[in-house]
């Protein structure tokens, strides 16, 4: 095939994968916009197929890789439960990320192949290119290997602090960027070896002091990474179609984590630093004052409902962790056929990706239009009768907005006290990820419902047919 | 309501410059921006290096990436971070050049694992995309 026209065909790859993109402004374009990406990821394949026409052996091998890792994939995204999703996307980040190191072992070992140079006279710049992809893409791979662990459970979600980490990595990244230009002097494979090292071990480094809570960030982050990854790779190859959707991959990544760190109001250099969440501040609880909490039944929580104009619903991970979006959406179901309005109220940081309980809803089929982000319901709290915080915690602590010495103060908090009467639900009374006492739970218009949130839902429901 | 809609026309008319802008690069001489970089490499006589100009793309990506992604709704982050990464993995294309290049030992090894990796992001990115995005749905009138 032309080269001049492979490249168009590539451009054209990235352009519907930028419409991809383009149609989730809206749930009802995302589809379409889906159906974009595919079109334009099997014209890149193609047009890679026709460009360097590969002999028979290779054809097969390609087949062969292909119905392997598409099998495991497509199995993989009909099974996987929708509460575990921010897992899959960890996984998967690191895939990628693990693919770069291999695309770019691969090129410094047939070189010619991919049109960078002869083996052993590899083009200075293209050495550059390939060696951040490769340091980028290996800190991708172990980064989410350590989040898809903390995600998964399977590793504790607190803050593991090492003596000295900044120092640590600090050095490790000087290491990376002498080990980069000893490569592009002697374009040792060994340099290269080393330079994917370390860059493993940074990218271990660099997660395992970040807590759970702080997740929605590291996911994002992580994003962008492999994004940036496939554009230095795709400078090294030439490639536009990679080019392209690297940038608007890492800038997509960029943004998302903007918008956690601003709904967590830290600094992306906090969160990347991390450790947050590790010591249990005492702050605000041991103020020697007798408080006191009213507990109340699913009896209670069915009455106030039932008898309610607006209940606004406020789900947060622990409704994720139990499961208990269909429940809530029964309960729902109940309360509007009884004439009670429903609304559903997201924090952008609630759960632990972007957009999480947004899935969980529609799982649910809970309908988009009842969904709402914090600042388009913030104000409708106070014309609220029932604020039903399930699985929430830290994103309704009053103390965010009112209490300057609070370690969380100017975060946005969904203002649950002002409705007339706050549910929490909740398994007991303990502090929720910060550490930080819920100052919510002593005031006078909250009633704290102790219970898994899927049994207490479940109860409430049945409570609400007598 | 307002702010929304003027955001979409100006992201409207930012689709119609790209528009332009491909049909543009589709009749220049060489068809692509990288031929036509290629092109203005030789007619300045080697003194621009293509490089600037694939620069020039990712830099212009980077923006027009900026833009739609603040469109997205924050109801659909999760399947954007999920389509963000099936499209990732068009890292495939050097994969496949590793792979066809069978004679080179080592290389098609490492490409054959990177091809299997990235081919479950491809299929599990953009199959899961599909059922998330199946689920969202308006209120039932």
């Amino acid at each position: 095939m032309n080269v001049n026209l492979a490249s168009f065909l590539y451009l054209v790859s990235g352009i519907l994968f930028i419409l991809a993109l383009r149609g989730l402004s809206h749930p009802t374009t995302s589809r379409q916009g889906n159906l974009y990406g595919m079109i334009g990821m099997a014209i890149a394949i193609l047009t890679t197929l026709a460009l360097a026409l590969p002999s028979a052996g290779g054809f097969g091998l390609i087949v062969l890789g292909l119905a392997i890792g598409g099998g495991v994939g497509a199995f993989i995204a009909r099974r996987i439960a929708m509460t575990a999703m921010p897992q899959l996307i960890a996984a998967f980040h690191s895939l990628v990320g693990l693919a770069a190191v291999m695309v770019a072992a691969g090129a410094i070992y047939a070189p010619e192949s991919f049109g960078i140079g002869e083996a052993g006279a590899i083009h200075a710049q293209a050495l550059v290119e390939m060696s951040l992809g490769v340091a980028i893409g290996a800190i991708t791979f172990t980064g989410s290997v350590i989040a898809f662990l903390k995600l998964d459970g399977r590793m504790s979600g607190k803050p593991i602090m090492l003596p000295a980490r900044h120092l640590i990595n600090l050095a490790l990244g000087a290491a990376l960027v002498v080990l980069i230009v000893l490569l592009v002097g002697t374009e040792s494979k060994f340099i290269f070896w080393l330079i994917v090292a370390a860059s493993l071990v940074l990218g271990v480094l660099l997660i395992v002091p970040i807590g759970g809570a702080d997740m929605p960030v590291v996911i994002s982050m992580l994003n962008s990474y492999s994004g940036w990854a496939a554009a230095a790779l795709g400078f090294t190859l030439g490639n536009l179609a990679l080019i392209i959707t690297g940038a608007l991959v890492g800038s997509s990544g960029a943004i998302l984590s903007y918008i956690m760190c601003k709904g967590m109001n830290r600094s992306f250099i906090s969160v990347i630093l991390g450790g947050f969440g590790g010591e249990t501040a005492s702050a605000g609880a041991d103020d020697g004052i007798e408080r006191t909490v009213k507990q109340g039944s699913a009896d209670d929580a069915a009455y106030l409902m039932m008898n309610a104009q607006k209940v606004i619903i406020v789900p947060g991970y622990g409704m994720a962790v139990a499961q208990a979006q269909h429940a809530l959406r029964e309960m729902a179901d109940k309360l509007k056929a009884n004439g009670v309005e429903v609304k559903y109220a997201i924090h952008p940081v609630a759960g632990r990706m972007p957009g999480h309980m947004n899935v969980l809803l529609a799982e649910a089929n809970v309908p988009y239009d009842e969904v709402f982000e914090l600042e388009d319901i913030n104000s409708e709290f106070a014309q609220a009768d029932v604020a039903y915080v399930i699985g929430a915690n830290d994103v309704t602590n009053p103390s965010a907005r009112d209490d300057k010495s609070s370690p969380i103060y100017g975060m946005p908090i969904l203002e649950v006290d002002k409705a007339r009467t706050c549910l929490f639900v909740k398994r007991s009374l303990g502090s929720g990820y910060a550490g930080i006492d819920n100052t919510l739970f002593y005031k006078d218009g909250t009633m704290m419902l102790l219970g898994d949130a899927k049994k207490m839902t479940e109860e409430i429901v049945k409570a609400m047919d007598h | 309501m307002d702010e929304l809609q003027k955001a979409l026309d100006q992201l409207d008319q930012a689709g119609a410059a790209v528009r332009l802008a491909v049909q543009d690069l589709a009749n220049a001489p060489g068809g692509a921006a990288d031929a036509a970089g290629a092109a203005a490499h030789t007619l300045s006589g080697g003194a621009i290096d293509p490089f600037v100009f694939r620069f020039a793309i990712f830099v212009l990506a980077i923006f027009v990436g900026y833009y739609v992604v603040w469109s997205v709704t924050p109801a659909l982050h999760t399947p954007l971070m999920a389509v963000t990464n099936a499209i990732s993995s068009v890292i495939v294309v050097g994969a496949l050049l590793a792979v066809g290049a069978s004679a080179a030992g080592a290389a098609t090894g490492f490409g054959f694992v990177a091809l299997c990796l990235v081919s479950v992001n491809i299929f599990g990115g953009f199959l899961v995309t599909q059922r998330m995005l199946a689920m969202y749905k308006k209120k039932e009138k």
